[in-house]
């Protein structure tokens, strides 16, 4: 954590709320976490831990009732917590996009796919008609799209799947952003698709140097394509680390349980995150402990009365988890 | 396209034979005659106009002389009317009442999509509420009450505008105004819903990643798609503009097609009947085919067959 300058990225005690008729609903709790440009960090976790939401918090995306209530986030030397809608109007789309997770839905219905890569190329830049047009049809032979001319004219509806998910990210390249977002691309095709649209988008990023920010439930995708791993669970970060030292070494019981549901390590094709038991939190009333107590195995009292502090291993590998202060209280009384 | 708009004529013509079938024989069933009210006229003056109209022929023979004058152009001549030609009759009453229908359906169109979709970009909002009232008073309270009340009180109590003919532009307030009320109210809730709908949608959210401004957003990206519930409106709003026009007429003392209709109807007036019936159903019937074109050119996924 030595040079501060070198991140792209740094998101610091970020919280997001949702103001809600029943009450404040705390998306985020103080989310941490930062990457260096060219990174490929993955976010995993459960259903409702807050990835989605903390890409849109991000990208000043968030729906009516959210609002970002604390934290920083700095990107690329913006303070994107302070900028007006305006301002971020010109991050979007150009410095950080975003790829969805439904391509059947995310692309507009009544306009041609060309109409909507050109849209964002003559937002950003300054080509003319004629170059956006001559821009989009590259853009869709790179991302893998052949007779790309006809392509331009046809509709949504008109394509697959997997072809639209191409386009979607076809349209997230256009401006060369530093930042891709992938929340959970390719989780609505089916396999083969899948692997091709990972593969295209290592391709692209190692051609185009950007960095991804890939959200997935899929523990297979991540040791894949990533570098980093985060592991979110009710709107925390829990625990963060590189691919070995997560798969390898994992620091936290959420963590532990997680790789517990793939039967082998090392067979790491595309294994879902099965549900561990027991409830998620209720983001309305967040315990003051540890978020994962009431489903932990190992939960001792402490854990239900004070938060866990975050624990540094390396560099690159720290989580919360109260177990990780005993190791050192152990370790140190035994050096002792 | 060329195909399916030809499919369509034929099934608009099938459509319109139909209306034309039922009308004429409906309105034979109704008691009376065109001139029985008219005591003066001895029953041997009955017979002879009766056999000078054709109308002393036994029905199916009428049915079918009409039939084939119909296949000329030729909707016959009134009975009341002294020998006026029914087309005649149409071409000069037709332009006032579309004139009067067209400037309200201008206007709830105009009025109500920005109305709808104003109270759903605010949704919640006070401007969201006061839309919806006025919308809710717009489909609740009848037309007749609404002619009554804005004639009562912009015609004689405040005396701003006039409340009969229709002889400058301010003689279209009131009347206008009176048959479009309960279009534009529900238009604008149409729009609303539609709009929630379409504003909810992940390509709008696709939209917004890409940095758009809220302009291009609202007027690119979801107009297009919120817009359809209200295009598909269209056949009925043009039906609802034609019926209510008769009542517009008739309080605001308008010289429109919808007099002449109710008028043709209480006189028995045969031929007028049938004339402006069948008028009045091939406008209907166009206008559905209009839609189902409009509709095709908005949304690239319908297909027409
Ligand atoms: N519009 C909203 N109103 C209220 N709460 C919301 C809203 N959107 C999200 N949340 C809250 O934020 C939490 C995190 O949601 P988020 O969509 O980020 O989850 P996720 O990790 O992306 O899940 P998934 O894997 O299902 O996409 C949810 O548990 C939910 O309580
Ligand atoms: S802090 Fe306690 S409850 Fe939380 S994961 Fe660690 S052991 Fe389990
Ligand atoms: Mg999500």
């Amino acid at each position: 954590m030595s040079d501060q300058e070198n991140y792209m990225l740094k998101i610091n005690n970020l919280r997001t709320s949702f103001f809600t008729p029943v009450g404040e609903v705390k998306a985020l709790n103080n989310v941490t976490f930062a990457m260096k440009e060219g990174d490929v960090l993955g976010i995993v976790g459960e259903s409702g831990s807050g990835k989605s939401v903390t890409s849109y918090s991000l990208l000043g995306l968030l729906a009516y009732p959210g609002k970002i209530v604390g934290g920083t986030i700095r990107f690329n030397g913006h303070e994107i917590e302070k900028k007006t809608e305006a301002e971020m109007r010109k991050i979007r789309g150009d410095e950080v996009s975003i790829i969805f997770q439904d391509p059947m839905t995310s692309l507009n219905p009544v306009y041609t796919v060309g109409n909507q890569i050109v849209e964002v190329i003559r937002l950003h830049t300054d080509k003319d008609a004629a170059a956006a047009q001559a821009r989009a049809k590259e853009l869709l032979e790179l991302v893998g799209i052949n007779e790309a001319e006809k392509r331009l004219k046809q509709y949504p509806h008109e394509l697959s799947g997997g072809m639209r998910q191409r386009v979607m990210i076809a349209i997230a390249l256009a401006c060369e952003p530093k930042l891709l977002i992938a929340d959970e691309p390719t989780t609505a095709l089916d396999v083969t698709i899948q692997a091709q649209i990972l593969e295209l988008m290592i391709e692209l990023k190692n051609k185009l140097g950007m960095s991804i920010i890939m959200i997935t439930h899929d523990l297979g995708i991540v040791s894949n394509m990533c570098e980093k791993i985060a592991v979110m669970y009710a709107g925390k970060i829990l625990e963060y680390g590189t691919v070995d030292e997560i798969f390898y070494t994992p620091r936290h019981e959420y963590t532990k349980g997680l790789l517990r549901s793939i039967p082998n390590l090392m067979d790491r094709e595309h294994k879902k995150l099965v549900p561990i038991e027991g409830t998620p939190v209720d983001m309305l009333k967040p315990p003051k402990g540890c978020p994962f107590a009431p489903r932990c195995e190992s939960c001792m009292r402490i854990c239900l009365e004070h938060m866990p502090e975050v624990v540094h291993f390396s560099d690159t590998h720290y989580s919360a988890c109260w177990l990780n202060q005993k190791d050192e209280w152990t370790k140190e009384s035994v050096e002792a | 396209m060329g195909k399916y708009i030809l499919k369509r004529i034929a099934m608009g013509l099938t459509t319109i034979f139909i209306v034309i079938t039922l009308t004429f024989f409906l309105m034979n069933l109704i008691p009376g005659g065109p001139f029985m009210a008219e005591k003066a006229i001895s029953a041997q003056a009955q017979a002879a106009m009766n056999e000078k109209y054709g109308l002393d022929k036994p029905l199916p023979v009428q049915y079918k002389n009409y039939l084939v004058n119909l296949t000329k152009g030729d909707l016959g001549v009134s009975v009341k009317q002294r020998g006026r030609d029914i087309n005649g009759i149409i071409t000069s009453k037709f332009p006032v009442s579309a004139r009067l229908g067209g400037a309200s359906i201008l206007m709830a169109l105009i009025v109500g999509i920005p109305l709808g979709s104003i109270a759903a970009i605010n949704r919640g909002k006070l401007a969201d509420n006061i839309i919806i009232v006025i919308a809710t008073f717009g489909i609740a309270v009848p037309s007749f009450v609404l002619c009554t009340l804005l004639m009562y009180i912009f015609g004689v109590k405040l005396n701003l505008f006039p409340t009969y003919g229709l002889g400058s532009l301010k003689h279209y307030v009131l009347p206008v105004f009176a048959l479009a009320f309960y279009p534009t109210a529900y238009i604008a809730r149409l729009m609303r819903s539609s709009m929630l709908d379409v504003l909810g949608q992940d390509y709008i959210r696709t939209a917004k990643a890409k940095g758009l401004s809220t302009f291009v957003l609202l007027f690119k990206h979801a107009l297009r798609n919120a817009i359809l519930p209200v295009v598909t409106y269209l056949g009925p709003l043009l039906a609802y503009t034609l019926t209510g026009s008769f009542v517009v007429e008739k309080i605001f003392t308008i010289p429109g097609l919808g007099s002449e209709f109710i008028g043709s109807i209480s006189g028995r007036d045969y031929p007028l009947i049938m004339g402006t019936t069948i008028f009045l159903a091939t406008l209907i019937v166009t206008m559905n085919v209009l839609v189902d074109i409009a509709y095709k050119l908005i949304d690239p996924r319908i297909k027409l067959q």
